[in-house]
């Protein structure tokens, strides 16, 4: 099962790769990972998506809990939670397939964002599903270039994860 | 009180207490082995390879279960470190080490002696650091000490430029007395209702089998690991990290379990209604085939790392803590409860569990002809009357001496169980003696393990540390070979080397003592001789038979009660 993981780490250097290490050295999935400060300068949040059996997620979760680094976490996927991802697309808009290209960012609620007499770049945001959805509707042939954020996420109400 | 980076290193491994510190000099520890040259309070024991500077260090830390402290130079030096601060990764070990790097405007620059150690170490230490500021240094250290020896312990590496330690740059110095992690709260009590689950399922075993690990020993949780059992009256397995923790000599003491356990300790596993597991990991050479480990038995588990509870083998009643808070209280608990375990049932089980011990699975064919390894064991545990500390390295002379010699007291066996690292044995020798002057101490060894790190019989003689070295000579890389026997069709491939130095000579060309041994009849007098040597190093060389195999055996892969016995016992299926 896919898992969403909200981890609050120090930020100092090397903490990335000591996250990223572990997931690498045990054989664990990694479907993506982004990290960035948060508020508190001290510290970063991460969110990462993982698959695998109930076991192997409990194992993923003590292993992170085990490095020094890592303050807190929670898995968000296992309660009411907001998920998105940012997805730019360039993708090319020429003749006929210009107006096609507009109507089907509209309907995914997506912004064109950069203009040129032969492309677009669209601007999706969504969960994961959404953003495959999306790809898998435009032509394969049209697509240029994609760029994705990774999921980030938060939990619904007053629960979440802060210190 | 101003002090340069260099000299704070120093003052503060003074006030943490440091006795020895284990290393080697190079460019980038210069400015700290100057401060070092200036003081008598922390001895450096200078090692000839930085690898026997971590085992000996791991030695140290093993006996007296304080952190043991390393010092290199950055570059080789520091990489020299990888397997020793990763033999005591996964032994959990408390160790710290300081390792010099280029200064901080040429990090990143391919500079001559400059390696990434931080980077290199991440995966086997518990945590590490980078000093970038003098300022920071002394807080950095406090740091390491504590995580490095507090909740599941472990190696932390702390890397220090050059120019942190200039001896021209001087701060006020204090050494901090607290430090606190807002990411790190090791948990030492155990929680009191998973621990009231544990005494209920205690007593209503039928087949109850106790299971204990390094982490007893590390935990010091002897004495109650003992109480427990003796009140429980169950039989008692320790793994081979744990041998020590509880009486090797006691009846309800099993033998050691797993691929080489005992027969009687493996079935017992196998037929046990609950298993009560203790500091232990549940390490695939300790449970076998999975899928068929203890397939009867609800599991108890007590450790004080989290991430090894359900690991590998899922567990009813898991409690993490420190084992000696945890035992006292679950011992506590029962002796309140006015109940006691079911004694029809303990007397069924134990009679069951004596059958198999009748079986004597560590029985050996005996020669006058040729050394048998096990009779050198044995004849080692009557002459130190059982009471040395014994070190080894790796191999079929590490499991005979885990199976042959009975330790009745925890931090007398030091052997690298997890990482299996040939050429531990000797320097952890070294590092034990300087924390033992006045006991025994022994390095268990065969020729292949001891020529990985045979240079530190250097550092044995400059630092007047009279340890005996056994060495059990088979011509062969002893394990290796008798898995080629075993499962390749006895195809030897490149197990054995053409040439082996003369041991006797190599040991008097280091200022030792060097003794050969050819024949069993001799092997006593010259373990007698040996030990009499009490201000020497001594080597003594046993040719032992080259065929010997160690049994029982449980092959990769297969279950407990499947185990290879040796050639002329029966097991308890055969006589049935």
């Amino acid at each position: 099962m896919r898992h969403i993981i909200s981890i609050l780490i120090e930020n100092e250097s090397g903490a990335l790769s000591r996250v990223a290490g572990l997931f690498s050295a045990r054989s664990y999935n990694i479907e993506s990972l982004t990290v960035a400060p948060t508020e508190d300068a001290t510290l970063s949040r991460m969110t990462l998506v993982t698959f695998g059996s109930d076991e192997i997620v409990e194992q993923i979760t003590k292993q992170l809990n085990k490095l020094i680094d890592v303050v807190k976490l929670i898995d968000i996927s296992l309660s009411d939670h907001i998920e998105r991802e940012l997805m730019m697309v360039k993708v090319r808009a020429e003749g006929g397939t210009r107006e096609e290209v507009k109507r089907l960012a509209d309907i995914f609620r997506g912004n064109i964002v950069d203009v040129t007499p032969t492309t677009y770049v669209i601007e999706v945001t969504g969960e994961k599903s959404k953003l495959d959805a999306f790809l898998q509707t435009v032509d394969s042939t049209d697509i240029l270039e994609v760029v994705r954020s990774g999921a980030t996420g938060i939990l619904r109400g007053d629960k979440g994860l802060y210190l | 009180m101003e002090l340069s980076g260099g000299e704070i290193l120093i003052q503060c491994l003074k006030d943490e207490g440091v006795e020895f510190i284990f290393g080697y000099p190079g460019g980038s520890v210069l400015h700290i082995y100057d401060a070092l040259f200036q003081q008598d309070a922390v001895k450096h024991i200078l090692v000839r390879h930085e690898q026997g500077a971590t085992h000996a260090a791991d030695g140290y830390a093993r006996v007296t279960g304080k952190p043991g402290v390393v010092l290199v130079t950055s570059g080789p030096g520091a990489t020299n470190t990888v397997t020793g601060i990763a033999t005591a990764y996964m032994d959990s070990i408390p160790m710290v080490v300081f390792t010099g790097q280029v200064p901080r405007p040429v990090i990143g620059s391919d500079a001559f002696q400059e390696a990434d150690i931080v980077g290199i170490t991440r995966p086997c230490v518990k945590h590490n650091f980078l000093v970038n500021d003098v300022s920071k240094l002394a807080e950095t250290v406090k740091k390491a000490f504590y995580i490095a020896t507090t909740g599941r312990p472990g190696p932390v590496l702390v890397d220090i430029p050059k120019d942190v330690t200039d001896p021209r740059i001087k701060i006020p110095y204090e050494y901090p007395s607290v430090v606190s992690l807002r990411s790190y709260h090791p948990q030492s009590k155990g929680h009191r209702g998973q621990i009231k689950r544990a005494a209920e399922m205690l007593l209503s075993a039928r087949r109850l089998m106790i299971y204990s690990g390094g982490g007893v020993v590390l935990g010091n949780g002897s004495d109650e690991l003992t109480e427990l059992t003796r009140w429980l009256g169950a039989p008692i397995t320790n793994t081979l990290m744990g041998l020590g923790a509880y009486p090797g000599t006691d009846r309800q003491f099993v033998g050691m379990l797993g691929m080489h356990g005992t027969y009687e300790a493996n079935m017992a596993m196998h037929e046990c209604d609950v298993l009560l597991a203790i500091g232990a990991r549940f390490d695939d050479r300790v449970t076998g085939k999975l899928a068929e480990f203890c397939p009867d038995a609800k599991i108890i588990h007590i450790d004080v790392d989290p991430a090894s509870i359900s690991k590998t083998v899922r567990v009813d009643v898991p409690i993490v803590g420190d084992v000696a808070p945890v035992l006292r209280e679950l011992l506590d608990l029962l002796k309140s409860s006015g109940q006691k375990p079911d004694a029809e049932a303990l007397m069924a089980w134990w009679q069951r569990v004596e059958f198999w011990r009748s079986l004597n699975c560590l029985q050996y064919e005996r020669s006058n002809e040729v050394i048998k390894p096990q009779f050198v064991i044995e004849q080692l545990y009557e002459v130190t009357a059982g009471d040395a500390i014994i070190t080894s390295d790796v191999g079929q002379h590490q499991m005979w001496t885990a199976q042959y010699y009975k330790f009745n007291q925890p931090r007398r066996w030091l052997n690298s169980g997890g990482l299996g690292t040939m050429g531990y044995g000797m320097p952890a020798a070294i590092g034990a003696k300087l924390a033992c002057p006045d006991r025994e101490v022994a390095c268990v060894t065969g020729e292949a393990s001891i020529q990985m790190c045979i240079q530190e019989l250097g550092t044995a003689l400059q630092y007047m540390t009279p340890i005996k070295i056994i060495n059990l000579n088979n011509r062969f890389m002893g394990m290796v070979r008798q898995w080629q026997e075993f499962i390749y069709e006895s195809r030897y491939s490149h197990s054995y080397m053409d040439t082996i130095p003369d041991f006797v000579k190599l040991a008097q060309a280091y200022g030792h003592v060097g003794m050969k041994i050819e024949k069993p009849g001799e092997v006593r007098q010259a373990l007698e001789e040996a030990f009499k040597l009490k201000d020497r190093v001594v080597f003594l060389d046993f040719i032992t038979d080259p065929t010997e195999n160690v049994y029982p055996m449980i092959e990769a892969g297969k279950a407990h009660h499947d185990m290879r016995l040796a050639p002329g016992t029966n097991s308890a299926r055969e006589l049935a």
